[in-house]
């Protein structure tokens, strides 16, 4: 068994079109990167310097982390990660782009 | 006010339920609901409250309708392109239901009118497609004291929350702040499969229908997630934020402000 993390959409062409990936029990920040070796580009979308950026949210079992321990919050085998971003009609993580 | 033998007739399959009665239909007239934004999740949301008999229904909008709308934006046709788009829907919830006192407001909200256009309603809905209009409708719900049905949708996901001022967490507790615009990728690069905002507008108008009822739980401290590839609907909990920049111990925000308009070239 491990973590499931769930992918939103827009970050799923990162993860071969998967919603669900699976990763290393730990703190929400080891899991990150951990992630981001299998699927680069991944952990510079939710994180900067080590830090969830402000307009995504991760969740451990529908637990908001940043009401736990922040990115030093433990998962563990059998957990439920979600990321969440804020949308709005538009998209967070794609680069920059023209209109 | 008493029902006509017409309206009886049309609103039968509520009055019929428990739940609503005659008295919950009475309700729902006499209810004011304002939509911002006639978009993707603006036309259903408003479409079901118009069938529903809400009383008086304004819905905000400065943009005309295109061809590239009617994917998505059910309340338009080819008869109204280049129509405003709280024009085009007000013709199209009044031939649904006339009962229903529909106001089209052709106009972009901002910080200097926002106040004045939500003052008067008892329920405000989302269907914006930018962040900051987004976290404007959003701060001066919060400062009135209105509750907001909030919808966003990309691609194939879709989010939905209840924000009761007072009660629950506002957007802000959700996320503190919008993506900095280089972030953000236009609506046609990002795209979104038509009947999406459909289901998600959809389940604003059911919540706006449970609030003026006052029946069942209200999507409050939740943000619902509908992820229509995966045929997921999940909910994670939005906790109150007690540092919250506008509805926390200590608010930073206390007056309204516009972001760049960067941030809306989506």
């Amino acid at each position: 068994m491990a973590v499931k993390v769930k992918i939103p959409v827009p970050l799923q062409r990162l993860t071969g079109g998967r919603e669900e990936v699976e990763g290393t029990p730990g703190t929400i920040i080891s899991l990150i990167n951990d992630l981001d070796r299998k699927y680069p580009g991944l952990a510079e979308r939710i994180s900067e310097g080590g830090k969830i950026r402000r307009f995504v949210n991760v969740y451990v079992n529908e637990e908001d982390v940043r009401f736990m321990k922040n990115e030093e919050t433990e998962v563990k085998d059998g957990d439920e990660v979600s990321i969440v971003p804020a949308i709005a009609g538009g998209g967070v993580f794609c680069k920059k782009g023209g209109r | 006010m008493e029902f006509t033998e017409e309206q009886l007739k049309r609103y039968s399959r509520h009055i019929i339920l428990p739940e609503v009665g005659g008295k919950g239909q009475k309700k729902i007239s006499g209810a004011k609901v304002l939509i911002v934004g006639a978009g993707g999740l603006g036309c259903p949301a408003g479409y079901y409250l118009a069938a529903a008999g809400v009383g008086t229904l304004a819905i905000v909008d400065n943009d005309t309708v295109e061809l590239s709308n009617l994917q998505r934006q059910i309340a338009h046709s080819v008869k109204t392109l280049n129509v405003n788009k709280a024009e085009s829907a007000k013709q199209t919830f009044e031939a649904l239901n006339p009962d229903v006192n529909v106001i089209a407001v052709k106009e972009r909200i901002n910080s200097r009118n926002i106040l004045n256009l939500i003052r008067d309603y008892d329920i405000i809905v989302d269907g914006t497609d930018n962040f900051p209009t987004r976290y404007l409708i959003n701060d001066a719900c919060v400062m009135l004291r209105k509750p907001l049905v909030s919808g966003a949708i990309l691609r194939f996901e879709g989010q939905v929350t209840a924000i009761l001022p007072g009660e629950g967490p506002c957007y802000r507790c959700l996320f503190e702040e919008p993506p900095p615009p280089g972030l953000v990728p236009s609506c046609q690069e990002a795209g979104v499969l038509g009947v999406l905002p459909g289901v998600i507008g959809a389940l604003q108008a059911t919540e706006v229908l449970k609030l003026i009822l006052g029946k069942g739980l209200p999507l409050k401290g939740s943000l619902l997630i509908y992820d229509a590839l995966g045929v997921n609907f999940r909910k994670v909990k939005i906790p109150r934020n007690d540092n919250c920049p506008v509805c926390g111990k200590n608010p930073r925000i206390k007056e309204l402000s516009d972001l760049p308009e960067e941030y809306c070239s989506i």
